[in-house]
């Protein structure tokens, strides 16, 4: 018996003997074909920085994500700081990076530094987990996180609350911008996971009603520096 | 006839006839229509995205055999591994077999309509291994022991009285008929068993020939828990998943949300390339991917009907279709529901027992409107009718066509024939017509007109 790879790879060849016309295009001429060519149908994502950072407010909004601009690292610290205070979180773990060990240090609740072992039950019971991100997609309103940029897989999607900081300089317009950017960043040594988090975790599974916070955080909180 | 046809036939008469349940279903689908509408408008030009999708799919499964070869490739290079089933029973073998490998006991599963389509559930449990569903809507829909009514939105046809008592009686928690208290009680039951599954099961949404990794589209992020806690993670994915670039998600990732759940993206659209790498500190120790076949080479041979393939599972064609409104999800005894699933059950299942499908349909064209990747779906809901009759014609086909054949080519013969029917009409009309009494329970039969049309026509009558 042959194996089951060489089967099928042979009968897709079979199959495909004969050919299948091209899709009928109804839009006003073929899309472009290049790859980093941006995609003028697609939502927008704005074409100056100004304007990306109105569309991702607005987004951001829409998606029911806090969204907190602050000029400088100490005013983010401060900023996080009021944040734990006010919702009165006790335990919070966050990603061993520059730009969050300051932040870490603001905070009179416990903290750790998550990135060093996998305990699944410690990391369930804290109240909040704070990452940074690979970039922020203006267009769509999305956070592009990856287990180098927070801190492994689970921290940005265990803990109850989700805390991004990043700066200003990481908002691109589209999609297809922060894909490219991964990939020039890390060519073919991507990290295991990548995830764009667009809002809280959510669900309509019930009677298509939504509800926030269906496995995932249920909030989500943007500090956007500069 | 047939069992399945029967069972549909059965169901979807009673399920019609349902006024509350169609206008349950009519109501939860409300809110879609209004923000996929909103979504669209965001869209610079919708006509060319979708150009630019179907293209897409296209080029990739018009190169399956390549493109797949590439992304095994890249996947095994960052570390993970690949299994081929030919069909549902080799991909439940294998995945029984890693299990025991890793002797393990817990499997937590997100969606995964694949898995569904193989029976898996049901093979894991007679082996002895603890499944839980973890997507709201699949959990319930697993406690409730049926399948899913919608392959995107899987419980939209039961009731919040209906999940509550099924949470009293299963999980034994106070009643409740707010629906975030009712997620909240399914939030906190399942957090445990995914931090105690040895295996997380998922899906794919598609496969990236160009980097080996796999994507997978979800809202709730049972999807993320269940890659990220479990010490080993199984993808079960058919093998027209593929695309051949990254770029390519920038256009079907918002696609997807839009035409399927009226967001602009869904909550987490996560990408994997494998299993915990060095340097990283949570993660499965082994990553597997199953790639099945199971009838898809079949419908890829089809060139007609091929572009059924590039279907991205979003749900839109069924929340447009006036048969999936009236007779519902589970009539159709399907894995996938709706246009689409009437569209490829035939090819996957057997045209003979599936045909009746191709009925399924009023040839509207809204679910060919609605598909982002511009499936022509009634026009192969047509193809499947024709082919049908081509392959085994009913007697009534054979007599029928042949006869109406003879009569048209004989324009006496049909201007005979039609006097004599305008005569016996009256007739007719008091008669049980054999074969007849589906059609004629709900119509009467017009009144005769004096002249046929063409000696109307002659006689400058019109
Ligand atoms: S056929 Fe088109 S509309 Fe229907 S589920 Fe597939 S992609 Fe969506």
């Amino acid at each position: 018996m042959s194996d089951a790879r060489s089967d099928i790879l042979a009968r897709i060849r079979e199959a495909l003997k004969v050919k299948a016309p091209k899709p009928h295009l109804k839009g006003e001429g073929a899309p472009g074909k290049t790859s980093t060519v941006a995609k003028p149908w697609l939502p927008d994502g704005g074409d100056t920085a100004e304007h990306s950072l109105i569309i991702l407010a607005e987004q951001l909004a829409k998606l029911k994500a806090v969204f907190i601009r602050v000029p400088d690292h100490a005013a983010a610290a401060k900023a996080v700081a009021e944040l734990s205070a006010s919702k009165n979180w006790k335990k919070v773990a966050y990603h061993g990076h520059d730009l969050l060990r300051p932040v870490a240090a603001a905070l009179s609740c416990e903290t750790w530094e998550a990135d060093a072992s996998f305990e699944k039950q410690r990391l369930e019971g804290c109240d909040a987990g704070i990452t940074t991100c690979e970039s922020i997609v203006a267009q769509l309103g999305a956070i592009l996180v990856s287990s180098a940029s927070s801190g492994g897989r689970a921290l940005s999607i265990l803990p109850h609350v989700h805390v991004v900081v990043a700066e200003a300089s990481q908002v691109v317009p589209d999609l297809g911008a922060s894909l490219a950017l991964m990939k020039a960043r890390h060519g073919d040594q991507m990290p295991s996971m990548l995830s764009f988090i667009t809002g809280p975790s959510r669900t309509g599974d019930i009677e298509r009603i939504l509800v926030l916070g269906a496995h995932g955080p249920k909030e989500l909180y943007l500090v956007l520096i500069g | 006839m047939d069992d399945s046809k029967a069972i549909f036939l059965k169901d979807a008469t009673v399920n019609a006839a349902d006024g509350d349940q169609r206008a349950f279903i009519r109501k939860a689908l409300g809110g879609y229509y209004t923000n996929r509408d909103l979504q669209k408008a965001r869209y610079r030009d919708w006509e060319r995205a979708r150009d630019a999708a179907s293209l897409a799919k296209w080029s990739a499964v018009n190169d399956l055999a390549n493109v797949l070869e590439k992304f095994v490739t890249n996947f095994e290079r960052n570390g993970g591994v690949v299994h081929w089933a030919r069909d549902a029973a080799e991909a439940r073998a294998i995945i029984l077999k890693i299990a025991e490998d890793v002797k393990a006991k817990a499997i937590v599963k997100s969606k995964c309509m694949t898995s569904e389509e193989i029976h898996l559930n049901d093979a894991l449990e007679k082996a002895g291994y603890g499944v839980v569903e973890s997507d709201l809507g699949e959990f319930i829909q697993q406690l409730r022991g049926e399948a899913p009514y919608h392959f995107v939105f899987p419980c939209m046809h039961v009731k919040r009285e209906a999940i509550s008592e099924l949470f009293t009686k299963h999980l034994g928690t106070a009643p409740t008929d707010s629906p975030e208290e009712l997620t909240m009680i399914a939030r906190r039951h399942l957090r445990q068993l995914y931090i105690d599954a040895d295996i997380g099961i998922t899906g794919a949404n598609f496969l990236v020939a160009e980097t080996g990794q796999i994507s997978i589209t979800e809202n709730e992020g049972n999807a993320r828990l269940t890659a990220a806690l479990p010490r080993i993670h199984i993808a079960l994915s058919g093998i027209e998943k593929v695309v051949n670039h990254l770029d390519d998600l920038s256009v079907l990732l918002p696609m997807l949300a839009t035409a399927g759940a009226g967001q602009p993206m869904t909550c987490y659209n996560t990408l994997y390339s494998g299993p915990r790498k060095k340097g990283e500190c949570d993660g499965p120790e082994q990553f597997h991917i199953v790639l099945l076949d199971n009838a898809r080479t079949r419908l890829l041979a089809d060139p007609e009907q091929r572009d059924a393939l590039h279907c991205i599972r979003c749900g839109a064609c069924l929340n447009v279709c006036p048969i999936f409104k009236n007779i519902g999800g589970l009539a159709y005894g399907t894995t996938y529901q709706g246009p689409i699933g009437s569209v490829i059950t035939p090819h996957l299942r057997g045209l003979k027992q599936w045909n009746h499908l191709s009925g399924a349909s009023s040839l509207c064209g809204a679910c060919t409107d609605a598909c982002p990747v511009r499936i022509d779906l009634h026009h192969h809901l047509l193809h499947n009718r024709r082919n049908a009759a081509k392959e085994s014609p009913t007697l009534f086909d054979r007599v029928f066509h042949n006869g109406f054949n003879f009569v048209i080519s004989r324009p006496w013969l049909f201007a005979a024939g039609g006097r004599v029917f305008r005569a016996t009409l009256p007739l007719l009309q008091k008669l049980p017509l054999p074969y007849m009494g589906a059609w004629m329970k709900t119509r009467d039969l017009p009144k005769a007109p004096s002249q046929s049309f063409r000696d109307q026509w002659k006689n400058k009558n019109v």
